[in-house]
């Protein structure tokens, strides 16, 4: 007698495992960082009564008034208590990206083709959009 | 006994939810522009909007507010950022940009935590996911660019109606349980979009789908506006996976959560290149939604959801209307 499989396959549990550590060491770094940025221990880039006075207003005014990067430039100033938090913002934003490497060759490895190239063009979708390649001016 | 505990819940959850909208109308009535510096002051008087209130209070009451906005969303049946846009944009001093940058994290810090869970319990499936998620998330870069470049009040007029068809959407929906589909179409088959769990009570459920191509297609909308308003796309997914392409209603609900994942981590990195993540604000968010989404979960059980569904509906009607009004420039 025909008995569908239930379980999930072993390329879905791979992608659950590495989300799983990710998804909460990322929630982890974020609280991490935050407490250090709101505590004082560590300096912001942007004062927090500059952020408070500032925020109603659009990114790019934003942006401006505070002197602040776009892009990846974040990544310079990660000394600075603000810029820390990005660590784990782009940690969960980075964490889908390494989630599919292993199913992009899990799929090779059964010759399921079509589904590795969609895998693959998926990395490559995400990668252009993390990178900031694409930037037209906010509003 | 039950309907009394019942009964309790709703009056504690209630009024948690009373008492924030009431903290954050005051906290925002209390705006002033009179504070800041010259050239942030005459901004200021152009958007109307200063508070007077010390740093820290905004994170507070946005920790709170998101908490019980959690609790909700989780008890209605709604993803946290199709709550979260509408209401933090109307109660809270942030502009738009930012309130969407921080929507998409909400979205999606929500998703990558339940995305385990989901994906091990083949309630989403990857191989339904990953050709959607394609789609979805190439057509979120393009809708966050569109939402990004357009005026703020074309943004807000979009936003209200985008969040009043929502609202009319879950009142009128009617998902189906397990979707009959006899025979699977020829681009279901080829790829292979089917599988099969296995219920509580042992029974297994196997499924397949069929319009695969037009459900393909309608994420191209769904992609775009997930992007363009920072909602994440729960409330679009189910509906298309469910009723269109015919997965079981667990799966669709399933591979949907896990969908956002994908879908708002491409929308939400132009957001971030683009500056539109304040910290401050944004990790209190993230934060207050997930710890209210855990309890929402413990008190499904003791809820009403049907109540509370009406309730949000209420909820994304007004929010809808006040943003609509706000980009209409009443």
């Amino acid at each position: 007698m025909h008995r569908p499989e239930t379980n999930a396959p072993a390329e879905q549990i791979t992608y659950a495992n590495i989300l799983f550590y990710g998804c909460w060491g990322g929630l982890a770094l974020m609280i991490l960082t935050y407490m250090l940025y709101v505590t004082g221990i560590m300096e912001p880039y942007v004062s927090m009564e500059l952020v408070t006075r500032f925020w109603s207003l659009p990114v790019h005014n934003y942006l401006a008034e505070n002197n602040v990067p776009t892009g990846w430039g974040w990544a310079r100033l990660l000394g600075k208590g603000d810029f820390l938090n990005f660590t784990g913002i782009a940690l969960l934003g980075g964490l889908t990206i390494v989630c599919y490497i292993p199913v992009i060759f899990a799929y090779f490895k059964k010759k399921d083709i079509p589904y590795a190239i969609i895998a693959f063009l998926e990395v490559l979708v995400l990668c252009f959009a993390a990178s900031g390649i694409v930037g037209g001016g906010a509003h | 006994m039950k309907l009394n505990a019942n009964a309790k819940w709703m009056r504690i959850l209630g009024g948690a939810g009373l008492a924030v909208l009431l903290l954050a109308t005051l906290a925002w009535a209390s705006n002033e522009a009179g504070i800041a510096g010259e050239a942030a002051k005459q901004m200021a008087e152009a958007t109307g909007t200063f508070s007077s209130l010390p740093w820290w209070a905004w994170p507070a009451i946005l920790l709170v507010f998101c908490f019980v906005l959690g609790i909700i969303a989780v008890l209605a049946g709604v993803g946290g950022g199709v709550l979260f846009v509408p209401l933090v944009s109307g109660f809270f001093p942030f502009h738009l940009d930012f309130v969407r940058g921080a929507g998409l994290l909400v979205a999606l810090a929500g998703a990558l935590a339940a995305g385990p869970g989901l994906l091990k319990r083949n309630l989403a499936s990857l191989r339904l996911a990953l050709p959607v998620a394609l789609i979805a998330s190439s057509c979120a870069i393009v809708g966050a660019f569109l939402g990004l470049a357009l005026p703020g009040n074309v943004v807000q007029i979009c936003l209200g109606g985008t969040i009043m068809g929502i609202a009319i959407l879950l009142l009128t929906s009617k998902n189906t349980a397990r979707p009959v589909v006899t025979k699977q179409d020829a681009l279901g088959l080829a790829l292979g979009i089917q599988g099969a769990y296995m219920e509580a009570n042992g029974e297994i459920v196997e499924w397949k789908t069929h319009r695969t191509l037009p459900g393909l297609l309608l994420f191209i909308v769904i992609g775009i506006m997930a992007g363009m308003f920072g909602l994440g796309a729960g409330w679009a997914n189910v509906p298309v996976l469910n009723l269109l392409m015919g997965a079981p209603l667990k799966v669709a609900v399933g591979t949907s959560k896990f969908l956002l994942s994908i879908t708002d981590t491409s929308a939400a990195w132009v957001y971030l290149n683009q500056g539109c993540v304040i910290p401050l604000m944004a990790i209190p968010s993230i934060i207050g939604l997930m710890m209210g989404s855990f309890v929402g979960v413990r008190l499904l059980a003791k809820a009403k959801p049907a109540f509370i569904r009406y309730m949000v509906i209420g909820v994304l009607l007004f929010a809808g209307g006040k943003a609509l009004a706000k980009g209409l420039g009443f």
